[in-house]
């Protein structure tokens, strides 16, 4: 249902040439055409649930300031390899590690490291919205800086605040009602919510677990055009089970896939490269809908 | 096209996120250092004792492991340490006084244990003889006594009731949760007074093995309907819709799919109720009467159970009657033990936790 | 274009004989519960009635409770108040050295704890669980009580600027602080179990939420596992307290009754009423039987209101939920 009118994306049978048109109408974005600092680089990462091998030698370099998606069927390990990016994996009492993760060069493993620095630098949006319902709307954006015992005088958390709602375009919806409770909102509102939550922290990276999965059509066009949006001053990188929503949004798309055994990186290319001309035979079984 | 596979060797997993031992060094190292200085802070200030070692060591090794933190970690880090550090003091003093009450009944009770206990009663010895003379068998049969009658009041009123309200869910379900719930809260000392006023007071009956277990199963059947209703609930419906299907009625249903397959959690309720009364002793003071020999009649006459052997040592007061307390209670506990690890043993298989 | 829709069926069955007495049976068996409730409520009420109405209000504020029997007349000037008082005491103290250790090593024990000290401290706690109150009321008597003494004296002399640590004079052993202490001893499985449910039930999404923003395990806690848990572990508090208020025996033993409200904690004098019916029993004449009897019934609605409170606590937060 959707009550504004906007274009849905009709269900036809997907054919790498529509995805293709989509992919390429967004235009191809270059890498390092945004101002920041270096990107995030997984080098040969390995991922068990106690004995079993969930995730295979992976090896992903992602440029700064580019979006990329992460697609393949389910239960192929692409939520586990995101995890392993801002060391939430590790909380799984089974867990193990094996590989390097180097943000700025250094990896976020090594036991010097503060692993809570590292979660503010490379922040995550979930599933399914999560605002803590403790908490009023405004209380939940600046949560952030209580949780990481951050040090901002208030009178730059009000900016703060402002900045970030905008940025998750949700300003305008709840510009009057800062105090409202924070389980107030639609399910649209409430992920936006917790996309400005991770904002707060300013994080270099964001990842992005199925952030629409559990949205209406609508809400998850809102979430993508924030998602352009943010692109440009940071490094996105969303895990979706929508192809469609993978050549909307993203530059760069890797494909990932377990055939019984643990999951593999079988391909990553430009985003268009993937949905026109995939080099792996299986990349394009899957992007033409064969298999998934 | 078949694409060549890279053969890599998979490496070992490892967690890099835990501590190593070699990490853990200097914080054991602090803790040691802890240890010992309040040791010598204690020899050389009045402060004296377990309590003064206690005092100077908690607060000692919290700031030094916070200290360690801050200097080589972060300030988060370490203020989960400083948090840590409160709740390792509290679950050792959760700790110590089980373990105190533990071995005292052991050490204590341990002297008096003695074959002839079990074969004698207080019938022809007294509370101030020593405890080779005399015994508890009376309170032993008594306690049996009451744990046989009270199994047969409760356990169908228990387990019934758990039926009405996960099988049956009638109209009055969510009020009759709300009373088993009520009854669990009853003191047992207001048990006992309710049979001493509704039945001795009012009837000809008088104080017996029988009052007592009235008076016992008033508290043993909340604790029978609650455990027995979790394991009935954990019933898978397909089980109970199988047996619909073959074209059973409700009453088959339940009584030949569900409580066969909700058995040995039914057990377990009836073992957990039985561990929960077994040493109750307030509602035996005013229905059981107390006697010193062995009455082998439940239903007339005045009994004893293990508690009121154990109650009257005590208040005796003199060394040997104390003596026989602690036997006694020795006696109950392993008794209790046995019940609940048996409950443990015998129960399904899901952790409570 | 007409589209109505058809009438919906009545379908029924006509219940088996069996069925209907099988219904009948299980109904009536758990309407049982309620008729002993009431009827607890109902015989304790019916025979301290008579004292209630001599009594009046008094039968609660009256400290003392003198009863003289003289051939078959009956006069007394008596009530629970003092006695009342002393239950509420002991009950708060139990209560106050009880909920931070309970609620500290049900965190500890969630969040903290490796896995064999988790199973080791539940095993402890269902110990705990399992010891029959006489126990507690033995061990209190003679192995708490000698070392509680030696505390109420240091509280008493670096603290006892503090009005409850005064003492009219040094008598420490069975107070209400040390019949508190073995209280405390006693609610702390409960209050620690509920506490332990409650917490592991914290959604495990918001806590991954709070991680990913950069907290650290105790800010983590603070802001979404005690917030979840506060109602849960109120109404474990709530259920301890229920049974501290009824405990007999364990208290009995070292709490030293004595007829006057006494607000010094660590002096050996003190109420409960529980201890006090089973202290007067022996000897009470009839008169005195339908007193300790309208004592009960009041004991009867304190621990009925407290556990009714600590259901609608904890039944609130299992539909708060998420």
């Amino acid at each position: 249902m959707n009550n504004e009118g906007e274009e849905m994306e009709t269900r036809e049978k997907t054919t790498p040439s529509s995805l293709a048109n989509v992919a390429n109408a967004r235009g191809q974005k270059k890498p390092g055409t945004a101002p920041l600092g270096s990107g995030l680089e997984a080098r040969g990462v390995h991922a068990w649930f106690g004995k079993h091998l969930a995730l295979k030698n992976v090896s992903l370099d992602f440029s700064s300031g580019t979006v990329t998606a992460l697609i393949g069927p389910s239960g192929c390990g692409k939520s586990t390899f995101i995890r392993t990016l801002n060391r939430m994996h590790e909380f799984i009492p089974s867990a193990a590690f094996a590989g390097e993760v180097l943000l700025d060069n250094k990896d976020i493993y090594d036991s010097s490291v503060d692993v809570t620095k590292i979660r503010l630098q490379i922040g995550m949006v979930f599933q399914k919205p999560n605002p803590f319902p403790s908490m009023t709307i405004g209380e939940n954006v600046l949560s952030g800086i209580k949780l990481a015992q951050l040090n901002i005088p208030k009178s730059e958390q009000d900016d703060l605040l402002e900045d970030c709602l905008i940025r998750a375009g949700l300003w305008n919806e709840v510009k009057d009602r800062l105090d409202a409770h924070g389980g107030s909102l639609s399910g649209g509102q409430q992920q936006r919510l917790c996309i400005a939550r991770s904002l707060a922290v300013k994080p270099k990276i964001l990842l992005m677990d199925e952030p629409c999965s559990a949205l209406d059509p609508g809400s998850t066009l809102r979430i993508e055009e924030t998602i352009s949006q943010l692109s440009s001053s940071m490094t996105i990188i969303i895990v979706t089970h929508n192809m469609q929503q993978a050549a909307r949004v993203s530059d760069y798309t890797a494909f990932f896939l377990s055939d019984g055994g643990p999951g593999e990186l079988v391909e990553v290319g430009p985003t268009s490269q993937i949905f026109t001309k995939p080099r792996d035979q299986r990349t394009e079984n899957y992007v033409s809908g064969r298999f998934g | 096209m078949t694409l060549i596979q890279n053969q890599i060797e998979i490496p070992t997993p490892s967690k890099p996120w835990v501590k190593t031992p070699l990490q853990r060094v200097p914080s054991i190292a602090v803790g040691i250092a802890a240890l010992a200085l309040a040791g010598a802070i204690v020899e050389a200030t009045p402060l004296k004792g377990k309590l003064g070692f206690f005092l100077v060591f908690v607060p000692l090794i919290t700031v030094l492991q916070y200290l360690l933190a801050r200097i080589r970690a972060t300030r988060k880090a370490a203020q989960d340490i400083f948090v840590a550090s409160f709740m390792w003091t509290a679950s050792f003093l959760v700790f110590l006084p089980t373990a105190s009450i533990l071995a005292t009944t052991v050490t204590k009770g341990l002297e008096g244990l003695r074959l002839s206990i079990f074969t004698n009663t207080m019938a022809a010895a007294s509370y101030t003889d020593p405890i080779e003379m005399g015994g508890l068998l009376h309170a032993l049969v008594g306690t049996i006594y009451l744990i046989l009658l009270s199994v047969i009041i409760s356990v169908p009123l228990g387990i019934l009731t758990a039926l009405y309200l996960t099988e049956i869910k009638g109209p009055g379900s969510a009020f009759i949760q709300f009373i088993v719930q009520a009854m669990s809260g009853v003191p047992s000392v207001i048990a006992g007074l309710f049979v001493f006023s509704a039945v001795i007071l009012a009837t000809p009956l008088e104080a017996s093995s029988l009052m007592g277990a009235f008076a016992l199963a008033i508290l043993m059947v909340p604790t029978v309907t609650r455990t027995s209703q979790e394991v009935l609930v954990l019933i898978p419906n397909d089980l109970r819709e199988a047996g619909l299907a073959l074209g059973a009625t409700q009453w088959k249903t339940v009584a030949l799919v569900v409580v066969p397959a909700a058995k040995s959690g039914l057990i377990t309720a009836i073992i957990l109720g039985v561990a929960r009364i077994a040493g109750e002793t307030a509602p035996l003071l005013f229905v059981l009467g107390g006697t010193d020999a062995l009455n082998s009649n439940p239903f007339s006459g005045f009994n004893s159970g293990l508690p009121l052997y154990i109650w009257k040592g005590f208040l005796i007061g003199l060394p040997e009657s104390v003596q026989r307390a602690w036997t006694g209670i020795l006696v109950l506990l392993i008794l209790v033990l046995i019940l609940f690890t048996a409950a443990r043993v015998f129960g399904p298989k899901k952790g409570r936790f | 274009m007409s589209d109505t829709l058809p009438v919906q069926r009545k379908i029924t069955t006509k219940p088996r004989p069996s069925d209907v007495a099988f219904r009948g049976i299980v109904t009536s068996f758990g309407f049982i519960n309620l008729a002993i409730l009431t009827l607890i409520g109902a015989f304790l009420l019916f025979r301290g009635i008579e004292v209630f109405k001599v009594e009046g209000l008094s039968f609660f504020t009256d400290q003392k409770w003198e009863v003289t029997e003289e051939s078959g007349i009956t006069s007394g000037n008596i009530g629970i108040g003092a006695m009342l008082i002393g239950t509420l005491i002991a009950a708060l103290i139990a209560l106050v050295v009880a909920l931070p250790v309970s609620v500290l090593t049900a965190l500890m024990l969630n969040f903290y704890a490796p896995i064999w000290i988790r199973t080791f401290f539940i095993t402890v706690i269902d110990l705990m669980a399992a010891f029959p109150s006489i126990l507690f009321g033995l061990w209190g008597f003679f192995v708490l009580m000698p070392s509680a003494e030696y505390w109420a004296m240091l509280l008493n002399r670096y603290f006892g600027w503090f009005p409850l640590f005064q003492v009219d004079q040094p008598f420490f052993t069975r107070s209400p602080f040390i019949a508190g202490l073995v209280l405390a001893i006693m609610i702390i499985p409960i209050v620690t179990s509920v506490s332990r449910e409650v917490f592991s039930q914290a959604p495990l999404d918001r806590i991954q939420a709070a991680y990913s923003l950069g907290a650290n395990k105790w800010s983590m806690i603070k802001s979404v596992v005690l917030p979840f848990g506060a109602n849960g572990v109120v109404g474990g508090a709530m259920l301890g307290l229920g049974r501290a208020f009824g405990e007999t025996v364990a208290v009995y033993t070292v709490l030293n009754l004595v007829y006057a409200i006494n607000w010094q904690i660590l002096f050996g004098a003190g109420g409960n009423v529980a201890s006090h019916i089973v202290t007067r029993w022996g000897e009470a004449g009839e008169y005195e039987v339908k007193a300790l009897l309208a004592a009960g019934f009041v004991l009867f609605v304190l621990t009925l209101a407290v556990n009714f409170l600590a259901d609608r606590i904890v039944r609130s937060t299992v539909k708060k939920g998420r």
